[in-house]
């Protein structure tokens, strides 16, 4: 339910990174966030035990009491911020001439791309090696 | 520049980021289940990527930071992947998800 609900606000993330006119980074965001995460969580829940009916039914109980806060929190704290606070001016900035993703991404940011590279196979071996089940003393 | 006129912008997204950490941190503090403190940690990911996205549009800079939101994204998604990983692997040792019951570091 909650790998559901994090899928759900990376859609509306999404939504509004489409509004904030960066329309590459929340297609990103919609297929690596919304779906790459949401398998690999729903994977683990599912690789591990599940729990039984009275066991979910104490817990669910148990998650209720622990989290009626969080509304109030968020609540608060956004009627805080919205009706107490003074907004200061932003300062107002150089203008700069317009530049294409892909000169930023391919040619600015370019050791950006290695180190992502990098990260990628990091994790990849990473993973390799948490899950390669224990061979036996057979070798088998 | 359109800067005056996303000041107002600026600091509506900011709230809804500041909330958005806000249930990433106390998901984190409150739950004893592995995989939520992972969902968790993503929350709070998710809210710096809004916030760097928004900091581009307000400056007039959206390639960078789409460049950098994408960069992040990246990241995240290993980290989630590695960490998806050790939980599985806790779970293998002690037989639970739940925080309380690794007890193996405790000396």
């Amino acid at each position: 339910m909650s790998a559901i609900a994090l899928a759900s606000a990376s859609i509306v993330l999404t939504l509004l990174m489409f509004r904030l006119d960066a329309p590459i980074a929340a297609v990103f965001e919609l297929s690596v966030c919304a779906g790459l995460i949401t398998v690999i969580f729903v994977s683990t829940i599912s690789l591990t035990k599940p729990v039984t009916r009275p066991e979910l039914k104490q817990q669910t109980k148990n998650r209720i009491k622990r989290y009626w806060y969080l509304p109030v929190l968020v609540f608060v704290t956004a009627a805080f911020l919205g009706f107490y606070m003074v907004y200061p001016e932003l300062p107002a900035l150089v203008s700069l001439p317009d530049i294409d993703f892909r000169d930023v991404m391919w040619k600015l940011r370019q050791t950006d791309i290695l180190g992502q590279i990098v990260i990628i196979l990091a994790g990849v071996f990473g993973v390799v090696v948490l899950l390669k089940e224990k061979m036996n003393h057979d070798g088998q | 520049m359109m800067v005056s006129d996303n000041s107002a912008l600026f600091w509506i997204f900011g709230v809804f980021t500041v909330l958005l950490a806000i249930c990433g941190f106390y998901c984190i503090l409150v739950t004893r289940n592995f995989i939520r403190t992972l969902i968790g940690l993503e929350l709070l990911t998710k809210a710096v990527t809004l916030l760097v996205v928004l900091a581009g549009y307000v400056s007039g800079r959206t390639a960078i930071s789409q460049s950098l939101a994408i960069t992040i994204i990246v990241v995240e998604v290993v980290v989630i992947a590695v960490a998806a990983g050790i939980v599985f692997g806790i779970f293998k040792q002690i037989g639970s998800l739940n925080v309380t019951k690794m007890r193996n570091l405790k000396g």
